[in-house]
């Protein structure tokens, strides 16, 4: 693809990845996220976060299949950026609407003003959320791949790593591995045992990072001088 | 299918309840699919006709009971029941049916039947969804006073109809004041036991889940705070209330528990 034609994709792709999260605000404000609206917003926006984070670690396999796909590796900033999106809507959701904040009466100290009120609702929720922090293992490790994907997403822009340098860039913004396993360990410990629903994007992970060695395997192994023997 | 009933015998829940539709639509039922839509959309293959009932074990009167006999065995109840789940979300539902204790009382378990275990219905080929991990049928449990208890119903029905596949059709059991998951669904054996039965869910995870699984807001759960729960009504936003002890039956079934440590019993 001309570079003009990947500048002119961009906005198509920023758009694709986009609409996901207007479809969940118009299916919520027509009620339409089935019984249970905040767990239906829960599970999708940590289910974007993780697609976003498989099909940004799958570009760097898929152009290895042909020097033509190369170009992808130009959209692979705007997909890490739109996993950290999600993962973002995910915390909030999580902590507005999941964690027993009380939103309908904050939303209306909002309307009102009442800045004093709004502040208890906060105090009121907060030993909720220092106690899921601290006992539940799973929401530790979700806030870890969160703040990863956080590292990453603020040293995005090509004037930090210019500033950081090539070589230290690339080596932190591997994390996005670890991230990437954090969240599978995340999904794995929240669902109950015998729920095999995390297994699906477990095992793209799984083949998406095993790719990387096998490919270097691959290359080093044609790299390989090999003697031709006379029979 | 309307089924006819009568006012019950306990106060209703004063409390919104649960639209129809979402309760239909939000349900565990493992045999088909782990996703609480996915019994919705596949317990459409579950034949609830015929079905039979069998009452075995310890107990005099071992009986197999076609369930329209059941079904007509006592006077139906409405009795809106809290129902709250594990996972800390819950509703407020209509059940029909009558007090368990009036077929155990048609079995005369005998004395040293301390227990009674339910077993689901498991056929394969109708619950193709059911994940592999887990042990099937379906089994819970409850000590003979707490199936005998009143609040412990034989439910047929719900919003005045017959019970929906995915809610555990033709019959179950309903125990308000216990997670959702000792509510055992497609019941189709009835056995009275001298020992505490082997639960499912107990069997696959006995630190989360114990035998007796009483709501009880100051014991934890690894994964969720039970101290409070997101009630599924008609609104948008979430609306969490606190969880109450024994979901708000204390005053009918504390007295089961008379000096038993319930963070140690849970």
């Amino acid at each position: 693809m001309t570079n003009r034609a990947v500048q002119w994709t961009k906005p198509l792709i920023f758009l694709l990845f986009l609409t996901p999260s207007l479809l969940l605000v118009r299916a919520l404000l027509a009620n339409q996220l089935g019984s249970d609206p905040v767990a239906t917003l829960t599970h999708n926006t940590g289910d974007l976060a993780v697609y976003c984070l498989l099909i940004g670690l799958a570009i760097s396999p898929v152009r290895r299949l042909s020097p033509r796909l190369g170009f992808l590796v130009r959209y692979r900033r705007m997909v890490g950026l739109f996993a950290f999106y999600y993962a973002t809507l995910h915390l909030l959701v999580y902590v507005f609407l999941f964690s027993g904040f009380d939103i309908t009466s904050a939303l209306a100290n909002v309307k009102a003003h009442e800045w004093h009120a709004l502040r208890q609702n906060w105090i009121d929720v907060w030993p909720t959320l220092r106690d899921d922090l601290k006992k539940r293992v799973f929401i530790q490790v979700g806030l870890l791949a969160w703040f990863l994907l956080f590292l990453l997403a603020i040293t995005s822009p090509q004037s930090v790593m210019r500033r950081m340098g090539g070589k230290p860039w690339q080596t932190l913004h591997r994390v996005v591995y670890g991230a990437a396993i954090l969240a599978m360990v995340h999904y794995w410990w929240l669902v109950k045992k015998g729920n095999l629903a995390p297994l699906a994007d477990t095992v793209v992970l799984a083949v998406l990072l095993l790719a990387r060695p096998a490919w270097s395997w691959w290359q080093k192994r044609r790299a390989r001088p090999t003697l031709q023997t006379a029979a | 299918n309307k089924l006819p009933s009568r006012p019950g015998s306990f106060p209703a829940v004063n409390e919104t309840v649960t639209p129809k539709q979402k309760a239909i639509t939000y349900n565990n039922f493992y045999e088909f699919g782990t996703d609480k839509r996915d019994p919705a959309d596949h317990a459409g293959s579950l034949h609830t006709r015929p079905w039979t009932v069998t009452l075995e074990g310890l107990c005099n009167n071992p009986k197999t009971v076609g369930i329209d006999d059941l079904l007509r065995y006592r006077p139906l109840e409405d009795r809106t029941y809290r129902f709250r789940c594990v996972e800390a979300w819950s509703m407020v539902i209509p059940w029909v049916g009558y007090s368990l204790a009036e077929l155990i009382k048609f079995a005369q378990p005998k004395a040293q039947a301390k227990y009674v275990e339910f077993i689901s219905f498991f056929d394969p080929k109708q619950e193709s969804d059911a994940p592999g991990m887990i042990q099937w049928p379906y089994r819970e449990g409850l000590r003979m006073d707490e199936a005998m208890h009143p609040l412990t119903l034989l439910t047929f029905g719900s919003y005045g109809e017959t019970l929906e596949n995915q809610q555990g059709a033709p019959v179950r059991i309903i125990v308000p004041w216990k997670y959702g998951f000792k509510s055992a669904k497609s019941v189709t054996r009835i056995r009275f036991v001298a020992e505490e039965p082997a639960t499912t869910w107990d069997t696959l995870s006995p630190s989360e889940y114990g035998f007796y699984s009483n709501v009880n807001p100051q014991r934890d759960e690894p994964r969720w705070s039970q101290a409070h729960e997101r009630r599924i009504d008609t609104s948008l936003l979430p609306h969490t209330v606190p969880t109450l002890p024994f979901n708000g039956y204390a005053e009918q079934v504390a007295g089961l528990y008379k000096g038993m440590d319930l963070i140690k019993n849970y």
